[in-house]
């Protein structure tokens, strides 16, 4: 299958292991990447400022750049929800919706992807550590996204996975939230955490960087005992 | 964003709760404890999911059929001699309240809780025209001993140890200090006996109103609002228009809803149906029975199809009670009648978009909140259409330059790459102004260590792979 892999923006500048492992994986699959580097981001921070006109810009490239691709990957649960149920919202009663609605159909995150799409649980990873799994609100809530990671986790060799409690609570990142309520995403954040340390975990590990981005963040400041860790890293051990 | 005063107390009193561990630690604990109660209930369902539908699709027929549902509960409240009140915003209310106050020449007013009360500012009026208002739920009683308002629309006085209940107690009411909860109530229990016997006036709220049958539907869990209902000569019932059902078996599905998802009950403890004063032959109940039906923007937020489902809501603090934000800013700090996720929904409606839009834009959009809602209103959805409905009508001029030069920047790759480069040079001296004020990052700064550009970003290994 050719594989049209979408990169965020903040996984190219600052997680760059991340899509590179992604690569890697789908290549050990058979499959064929294409990465269309005119692309850079889905537009979600001004979407979720309410600019929606100045989201519409970066979405028409988009949406015009991956017309024809076969299927599009994000390895990330938020910039996936963004393409997958907000840009038809985003284009509702446009000319574009039934292109944003296309797209949207054959748009996937890449734990979902690996599961429902490609039927691999097993992919032959060896990570001997003590791991949390933080789910990420979009690719939770919007998504559906919950038992797909843990499946994948499940065959992962040595990796012992420890829910920690009110797991399925936000970690405060919530985009531009996280500037514009500094007080309250880091608050959240010391919460969750909390409750990752609580498990004796050494890795919190999620299919959003963006979570994990603000969450190393904290841990760093606070010289808290852990790390974090995107699940497409672990998947690619060996 | 631009600042409205109202959202500058927000972020003021936001920073001290955020900061303050032994309340984070106390709403925590009570709200897991909920948590538990809770799904424990909604296991009892057959299924939970189908009845959340089955509940929002007959809300919805209520809320888009209003007019009529409306006029049938008034008709069949008055066939039985109720008087039905109109009230199109808040004045209008307290003055049809306070006219019948007068009327009656009340020397004492007692009150289960009334959340389309606190919203009227019914207690200051009465007050200011020297009427003695005592409020009979438990927690509201508390909270009005302390002159604070409601700290949750379900719970008021959630947020108080037993040690400060007894404090204000023996303050207030010079009681002897305890610690014991049987206690303090017995205490509550003993004043607000003698106020049921001797008040003139009883006022309540209303959790549904059933149109088919002119029925008020009240839940409670202390007994207080069937004494407030029952005891004095005068009933008065404050009711928003929304809180209609169409049919009396509506209550099936709604009574035990209501208790499940707001307080993690099978059944809230006490189910009373109001239809009318005392009848010819019957030996108790009021001899005047009053609704005063509230719209107070209501009807502007129907006007709003996107967001017509906020109507549906019936004030059971699900929302509330999962929300992350609320469980670290508490209560007081949102300064609306009705706090969390559906207070942040309906008070940009009720009382300004750009005054309130603020609330819009505190929330992370995790969707908690629309998980919980037993009515299935979109909450978090509605919060982002909310912002982009306030940027519509009064873009910020700087976030409006800003994002469409990152718009810009994003649409030209060369420029993005340019940009990581600057950025891995940028981050080098970025230790120099890191967390001050003059640091750009200040925001993030302050509390997070930044996440710094790669050696190599992922568009930089793609080409030195191939």
């Amino acid at each position: 299958m050719k594989i049209t892999l979408f990169i965020p923006c903040f996984i190219d500048a600052c997680f760059p292991k991340v899509g590179a492992s992604a690569v890697e994986i789908f290549e050990r699959l058979g499959h064929t990447i294409e990465y269309p580097q005119e692309l850079t981001c889905c537009g979600q921070p001004a979407f979720n400022s309410g600019y929606w006109d100045e989201t519409r810009e970066v979405a028409d490239k988009v949406l015009v750049r991956l017309k024809h691709s076969e299927v599009v990957v994000i390895v990330s649960g938020s910039c996936g929800a963004m393409i997958k149920n907000f840009y038809p919202q985003l284009y509702a009663g446009t000319g574009q919706e039934a292109a944003a609605k296309a797209l949207a159909a054959k748009t996937y995150e890449f734990t979902d992807f690996l599961v429902s799409k490609l039927g691999v649980t097993d992919l032959g990873a060896r990570f001997p550590h003590r791991v949390t799994f933080h789910d990420g609100c979009h690719g939770l809530r919007e998504l559906g996204i919950k038992k797909q990671p843990r499946q994948l986790l499940a065959h992962v060799q040595g990796l012992e996975l420890i829910e920690m409690s009110e797991a399925e609570t936000c970690c405060g990142f919530g985009g531009t939230f996280s500037a514009k309520f500094p007080m309250i995403s880091s608050a959240m954040g010391e919460n969750k955490i909390g409750s990752a340390l609580e498990t004796g975990a050494e890795y919190i590990v999620s299919n959003d960087s963006s979570c994990l981005m603000h969450q190393q963040g904290l841990i760093d400041r606070q010289k808290k005992p852990l790390r974090t860790l995107h699940i497409a890293e672990i998947l690619n051990t060996r | 964003m631009s600042t409205t005063p109202a959202a500058a107390e927000f972020k003021r009193d936001a920073t001290t709760l955020t900061k303050d561990l032994r309340h984070r630690s106390l709403i925590r604990t009570a709200l897991k404890k909920y948590e538990i109660a809770r799904d424990s209930k909604k296991a009892l369902f057959q299924d939970w999911q189908s009845a959340r539908q089955t509940a929002a699709e007959i809300k919805w027929d209520a809320i888009n059929h209003l007019d009529t549902h409306l006029a049938d509960f008034a008709r069949n409240l008055e066939a039985r001699g109720t008087r039905v009140h109109w009230a199109s915003n808040a004045e209008q209310a307290r003055e049809i309240i306070l006219t019948i106050v007068r009327e009656k020449k009340a020397s004492a007013i007692v009150k289960s809780k009334v959340m389309t009360g606190e919203e009227i500012h019914l207690n200051e009026a009465l007050e200011k025209e020297g009427f003695e208002v005592v409020e009979s739920d438990l927690g509201e009683f508390i909270v009005q001993l302390r002159k604070e308002p409601p700290y949750h629309f379900v719970f008021p006085a959630m947020h108080l140890t037993r040690g400060q209940i007894s404090e204000t107690f023996a303050k207030e009411l010079g009681s002897a200090p305890t610690d014991s909860p049987e206690e303090l109530t017995m205490i509550a229990r003993r004043v607000l006996r003698g106020k049921y016997v001797t008040a003139d006036i009883g006022i309540s709220g209303a959790n549904f109103g059933i149109a088919e049958t002119g029925m008020i539907s009240i839940t409670e869990n202390e007994g207080n609002a069937r004494l407030t209902c029952a005891l004095p000569k005068v009933h008065i019932a404050l009711m928003g228009i929304e809180k209609i059902l169409p049919k009396f078996e509506d209550l099936a599905l709604f009574l035990p809803m209501l208790g499940t998802a707001g307080a993690g009950q099978t059944l809230t403890g006490y189910n009373s149906m109001y239809g009318g004063p005392r009848q010819p032959g019957e030996t108790d109940g009021p001899e005047e029975f009053h609704v005063v039906l509230l719209d107070n923007k209501r009807t502007t937020l129907m006007a709003d199809p996107e967001q017509r489902d906020a109507l549906h809501c019936m004030r059971c603090g699900a929302c509330l009670n999962v929300c992350p934000i609320y469980k670290n800013v508490g209560g007081h700090t949102y300064g609306t009648t009705y706090q969390g996720p559906i207070g942040s929904v309906i008070t940009p409606h009720l009382r300004g978009l750009q005054q309130w839009k603020h609330l819009s834009f505190a929330s992370s959009l995790c969707g908690g909140c629309t998980q919980a809602c037993p009515v299935k209103i979109d909450l978090h959805h509605h919060l982002l259409q909310s912002r982009r409905n306030a940027i519509a009508q009064r873009p910020v001029w700087w976030e409006k330059i800003a994002f469409r030069a990152l718009s810009y920047l994003f649409n030209h790759a060369g420029l993005f790459s340019l940009g990581m480069k600057l950025g891995r040079i940028g981050q080098i001296f970025h230790p120099l102004v890191k967390a001050t004020r003059i640091d750009p990052a200040h925001a993030w700064t302050q509390s997070r260590e930044l996440p710094k550009v790669a050696p190599e970003t992922f568009r930089e290994w793609w080409q030195h792979r191939k």
